[in-house]
């Protein structure tokens, strides 16, 4: 028997319903016992444990210079865990929603994205910042936002977004352990999902900018993240009802791109969808379908077509269903994918 | 009528809400009104000769650097250069009141204090010359890069302060800004910050009377900048920036509380910009001759060059071993500034992460592709580029 079939036995043994905001408390827990330069910091991360939860009893178990409730201003967070990081700490920060991380944009563009370039390869900066994004929570304004395109322009950053319990914690481990920052989202109506998965069994640990297969198809690709993936796994399933073998590729790292893996989907089925969130203009699914066609043109029985959420910013709670990407959605690009070229 | 004359108002509030109690009490850390001096005060026989003549020979070569490296642009050598003419006295002393351990946080405009850290003048030039962005590795220095975005070095130092405290070594970090800078966002945020971590930092805020051509009654409506520090529940000191005894002294004492635990303290040095924003400004749009021949008659070097011959301390030997000097750093830093920096274009790819990503990689590829074309037709390529400007 091998070690890998061993270790997966005896966590399926121990393995009981988690959820994606323990297994991302427990990665920051493992990376604080293993590293003592690992700091975390924000907005009432220490007593309260986030307003998530997911810093919950950090402070208590490595005090409050190692979990600090921060003076509230996001620059400041940000600048100061790029201090931090040039006296050799790992700050972890967290920025509370969203939509409020944007006044630390500033230092994040300016500074913890370039420092590594500026200096020459001197000065790289191990930060990474924990975003809460997304909606379908039923947050009110600016708490709802899917902010990843602005990351994703800016060179420098890594952007990392787990869809599964396990990947939540072995994504975050990896941020944490990189030597380069790390823009950590966290698709906020994912926290309380549920997987079989044992914090106490050896996790793996993923490295960051590898995409995964998460159901083989052949008729076409999704090609989706975070908050985006159950909504493609369940659409995939009711296309099974149309005759349709989808294959859901699922991206976890937007930067780096993993080009091959999305590649190799596309040519196999010929077709592909891109969904997610955020708005389509300017979007992530522009430069996703962009890749595909300059990759696979060759390969491709239809445009590369996206879903995603509408060009307005994002809506109140009652109307934010209208807005949010779902299986419908999802099923009618697959339709439209049966492209001919008269249409 | 104020709200204690409200008729009934003790009534209504016999006792203070119960959350209420101050934080601090204000008047320690409010700054004198006026300016503090040394030189040509009573003061001044309490200063260290030997450390007045440092301070002399430091500011001497401090404006021949500022002079030349002036000069260098009008060279071409240099892109651009936001000379400190004229606030040497802040520029010096904020380099030497720093033991080894200790980080300086610059502005784009604070060459002059790296250099008179002990860095190189070439390495402290390549932001300005345009070859590369920090010539120079940040930790072995303990200089962080010359800072271009205003004020948002301000709360790196109170990080790597902090960070440094938490790690039990008993490190400062000094960071300059600008009149301007105090009006950023990160300004307010970086002393609160400090003011709440008690973080080993001081803030050196060079008053040189605007942010390019926006005077400083423009740019806020308090008393003084050094006012700002009692909000945030730090001294603050006033302090003439001209004055390098005095500049020296009062850094020194905010290093000494910092390091002993004592917190953060807001200098606010007041001073003036001899030269134009950077040589690719016109200051006559905004200021006029009288206002700069007034600080003229207040220039660092000369009233320190003055206290020092009036008190015997400074013969002509020592003007003239100062002068030499600093010609001799002159020369070599235009011979040195004279060679043109080799650069490898393959670099633009070599720093943006630990490890390329395949997409920077491919782009890599694709310059090596144009660069190699370019060495097979070296002199198509730049008849090319004069000719049609393609
Ligand atoms: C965030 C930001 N906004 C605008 C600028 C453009 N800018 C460069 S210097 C300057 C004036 C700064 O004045 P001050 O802070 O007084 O410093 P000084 O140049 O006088 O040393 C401005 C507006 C900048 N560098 N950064």
């Amino acid at each position: 028997m091998t070690t890998a079939a061993a270790t997966a036995r005896e966590r399926t043994a121990k393995a009981k319903p988690a959820t994606m905001a323990q297994a991302l408390g427990r990665a920051l827990r493992d990376s604080m016992v293993e590293d003592p330069s690992v700091h975390v910091l924000g907005e009432d991360v220490g007593t309260l444990g986030g307003v998530f939860r997911i810093t919950d009893g950090l402070a208590k178990e490595f005090g409050d210079e190692r979990c600090t409730d921060t003076p509230l201003a996001e620059a400041g967070i940000l600048g100061a865990a790029v201090g931090m990081a040039m006296y050799g700490l790992r700050p972890v920060v967290e920025m509370q929603f969203d939509a409020f991380a944007y006044p630390a944009f500033e230092q994040l563009i300016s500074h913890v994205a370039k420092m590594r370039n500026r200096t020459g390869g001197a000065m790289p900066l191990p930060i990474t910042v924990r975003v809460p994004y997304g909606g379908g929570i039923g947050g009110v304004e600016h708490h709802s936002d899917s902010s990843e395109a602005y990351y994703m322009a800016t060179p420098g950053l890594h952007v990392v977004t787990p869809a599964t319990v396990e990947d939540a914690y072995g994504l975050l481990r990896a941020s944490i352990a990189s030597d380069d920052p790390v823009v950590f989202l966290e698709p906020k109506r994912l926290y309380w999902s549920k997987a079989d998965w044992s914090p106490q069994a050896p996790a793996a640990v993923e490295p960051i900018g590898r995409a995964v297969v998460r159901r083989p198809g052949r008729s076409a690709t999704l090609i989706t993240y975070g908050p985006s993936l159950p909504v493609c796994m369940e659409a995939a399933q009711a296309a099974v009802e149309e005759g349709w073998d989808l294959e859901v590729v699922d991206l976890r790292s937007l930067v780096p791109f993993d080009d091959e893996t999305v590649a190799a989907s596309v040519r196999r089925t010929g077709r592909a969808v891109v969904v997610h969130e955020s708005t389509g203009f300017g979007g992530p699914g522009g430069e996703i379908a962009a890749r595909i066609t300059e990759r696979c043109f060759h390969h491709l029985e239809a445009p590369v077509l996206r879903v995603a959420g509408f060009d307005i910013p994002y809506p109140p709670p009652m109307q934010e269903r209208h807005h949010l990407p779902g299986v419908d959605r999802v099923l009618d690009a697959v339709a439209r994918l049966q492209w001919e070229a008269d249409n | 009528m104020t709200v204690q004359e409200l008729p009934g108002a003790a009534a209504y509030r016999p006792t203070p809400p119960p959350a209420w109690k101050p934080l601090t009490d204000p008047a320690p850390l409010l700054p004198d009104p006026e300016p503090y001096r040394v030189l040509g005060t009573d003061a001044v026989a309490d200063a260290d000769p030997e450390l007045l003549l440092r301070l002399y020979s430091e500011l001497v070569r401090g404006r021949r650097y500022n002079t030349q490296a002036t000069a260098l642009t009008k060279q071409g050598r240099l892109a651009v250069y936001p000379s400190s003419t004229g606030q040497e006295a802040c520029e010096v002393a904020a380099a030497l009141v720093l033991e080894e351990r200790d980080w300086l946080f610059p502005s784009y405009r604070d060459t002059l204090a790296a250099v008179a850290r002990g860095l190189d003048p070439v390495e402290a030039l390549t932001l300005l010359r345009g070859d590369r962005h920090t010539g120079y590795d940040p930790r072995e220095h303990r200089i962080a890069p010359l800072c271009t975005p205003l004020a948002t070095q301000l709360p790196h130092a109170v990080g790597l302060a902090h960070a440094a405290r938490l790690k039990g070594d008993d490190v400062v970090a000094l960071a300059m800004v600008g009149d301007g800078g105090t009006s950023e966002g990160d300004f307010h945020e970086a002393l609160n910050f400090a003011a709440v971590w008690r973080a080993p930092v001081v803030f050196l805020v060079q008053n040189n009377g605007f942010a390019i051509s926006v005077p400083l009654a423009k740019q806020t409506a308090a008393p003084s900048l050094a006012h700002k520090a009692v909000g945030y529940g730090m001294p603050g000191r006033l302090v003439d920036g001209n004055d390098a005894a005095a500049m020296h002294q009062v850094l020194s004492e905010a290093v000494a509380r910092a390091r002993s635990g004592g917190g953060p303290t807001l200098v606010e040095a007041v001073t003036y910009r001899m030269d134009a924003h950077t040589n690719a400004d016109d200051a006559t749009r905004y200021r006029g001759d009288s206002e700069v021949e007034a600080w003229r008659a207040h220039d660092p070097v000369r009233i320190l060059e003055r206290e020092l011959t009036g008190r015997g301390l400074l013969g002509d030997d020592g003007i003239e071993e100062a002068r030499v000097a600093a010609e001799q750093m002159a020369a070599q830093l235009r011979e040195r500034m004279n060679a043109d920096p080799v650069l490898d274009p393959m670099d633009l790819f070599a720093h943006v992460y630990a490890e390329q990503t395949t997409q920077l990689r491919e782009q890599a590829a694709r310059l090596r592709v144009e660069l190699d074309a370019e060495q097979d037709q070296p002199e198509q390529h730049s008849a090319d580029d004069r000719g049609t400007g393609r």
